[in-house]
């Protein structure tokens, strides 16, 4: 199989990775051992397996790896700081905002990204950005709440 | 899961189409892959290569000149949602984009690759159509500008040459007493129905018939029939139901996971109200 080795900044650490052209940026990460960014409907409906790339939100089920190539890939894996939570990752614990919790790391993920962008949004963005994020369980109440929540935590 | 190809990244126009000439039907262009490895994934396409045409500078940026709005073919949906340039002179258009898909696909997905996809439940066709918009596009035999209408003419056909690339789309800028809105409906992860208009409205009535375009229900957008509305007062009612009678008549629903045909065709008469009070209202 031809490979490439490329150059990425994966959560925050500069990596050299191997992929073949072909090779789905949800198989590399998950091939690199981080498994929390999980693959659902795989035709970019659900957002289970939402990471950011260059701080976009990406379906990285339906991405090609080799696009990565001199970009920064963010992940679940790379939010908390040692013990120490991310303040979505408190507020979605706080708020109970996940019962089988498949969904939740592309959840997050995603709000990252809106929170990058508005560190102030009102529910109406909360509910627009995150309408491709799918989640089976919760019913989203308890989901905008803890984005709005995390927003609020965040804010200086 | 992908099966294996080859990934060729073009950094040039000229590049692009000799990989296309050299590659032939063992490859397809690809730009943000929103569909392409869709259809890879799905089995309904192979390809043994894929030529990436992001690299190429001139398929990027968004300028204004000549009361033209020009956008690269690999612009992202993303981009032309936050592109001030856009909201200045098409506020409409930056709207429709910002409600293309989900935050995923518009970070990836391009207008190019709306276009030459030709997938009939898209948002961007109808409304470059109501606004008179022209393709760029390259190939062996050079260059040349077609309307979006002259360029989508199927389901998933377009009239794009076997070498040729899509360079850019032009968008006439609309006059500064004139409008544009969209309005769609949708159920699933794509619009159900879409339409469009542009037109302008001067003291409570419509000057020149506005242009309609309905998207989404046919196997390609529709022109309305409007020359009724040239002069017609903004708000009187019997022209409005004139107007989705016209719209109603002037598709052919294709039945599918959405809705049936006459359901469809019910939705158009009704969006397509909504589309002219959207104008007036954007006029007011
Ligand atoms: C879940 C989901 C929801 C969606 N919802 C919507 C919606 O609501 N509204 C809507 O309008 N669309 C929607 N789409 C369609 C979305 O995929 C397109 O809008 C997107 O812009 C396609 O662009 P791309 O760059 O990803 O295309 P690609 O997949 O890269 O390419 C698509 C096709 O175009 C060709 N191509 C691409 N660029 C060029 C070029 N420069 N020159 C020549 N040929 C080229 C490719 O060969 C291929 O055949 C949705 C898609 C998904 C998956
Ligand atoms: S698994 Fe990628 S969007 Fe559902
Ligand atoms: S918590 Fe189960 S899918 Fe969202």
């Amino acid at each position: 199989m031809p490979q490439r080795t490329m150059a990425v900044a994966l959560n925050g650490s500069k990596r050299e990775v191997a992929v073949a052209d072909h090779t789905l940026l949800s198989e590399m990460i998950r091939g690199l051992g981080l498994l929390g960014t999980k693959v659902s409907c795989d035709m970019q409906v659900c957002g289970a397996c939402t990471v950011l790339l260059d701080g976009r939100p990406v379906s990285s089920c339906t991405t090609l790896a080799i696009e990565a190539e001199g970009r920064s890939v963010d992940t679940i894996e790379g939010l908390a700081d040692g013990p120490r939570l991310h303040p979505l990752q408190t507020a979605f614990l706080e708020k109970a905002a996940f019962q089988c919790g498949f969904c939740t790391p592309g959840m997050i993920m995603a709000a990252k990204a809106l929170l990058a962008e508005r560190p102030s949004p009102d529910e109406a963005a909360v509910k627009h950005w995150m309408d491709g994020n799918i989640c089976r369980c919760t019913g989203y109440e308890t989901i905008v709440e803890a984005v709005l929540d995390a927003a609020r935590a965040t804010r200086p | 899961m992908l099966r294996r190809f080859e990934l060729h990244r073009a950094t040039s126009v000229d590049e692009a189409i000799a990989l296309r000439r050299d590659l032939g039907d063992g490859a397809a262009v690809y730009a943000g892959g929103t569909e392409i490895l869709m259809t890879m994934k799905m089995g309904i396409a192979r390809w043994p290569h894929l030529i990436d045409v992001k690299p190429i500078p001139e398929l990027h940026g968004i300028t204004v000149s000549g009361g033209m709005l020009r956008i690269g073919a690999a612009v992202a949906h993303w981009d032309l949602e936050r592109d001030p340039a856009v909201a200045r002179a098409i506020p409409a258009f930056a709207e429709l984009e910002r409600n293309v898909a989900n935050v995923r696909v518009r970070a990836a997905g391009t207008l190019g690759g709306n276009l030459a996809f030709a997938e009939p439940h898209a948002d961007p066709p109808a409304f470059l159509i109501a606004l008179d918009a022209r393709v760029v596009l390259s190939g062996s035999e050079g260059t040349r500008r077609l309307a979006v209408s002259d360029l989508i003419t199927g389901m998933y056909t377009t009239t794009l040459g076997a070498d040729e690339i899509l360079v850019s789309i032009e968008i006439p800028i609309p006059a500064a007493d004139a409008r544009a809105a969209y309005v769609k409906f949708q159920i699933l992860e794509r619009p159900s129905v879409g339409v469009a208009i542009a037109g302008t409205v001067r003291d409570g009535r419509f000057r020149g018939a506005p242009a309609v375009v309905v998207g989404a229900v046919d196997e390609v957008p529709r022109r309305v029939p409007t020359a009724a509305l040239d002069g017609a007062r903004a708000d009187d009612a019997a022209a409005a139901d004139a107007l989705a009678e016209a719209a109603r008549g002037a598709v052919d629903p294709v039945a599918d996971l959405a809705g049936a045909a006459d359901y469809k065709r019910h939705l158009v008469g009704v969006f397509a109200k909504r589309a002219l009070a959207a104008l007036v209202a954007e006029a007011a």
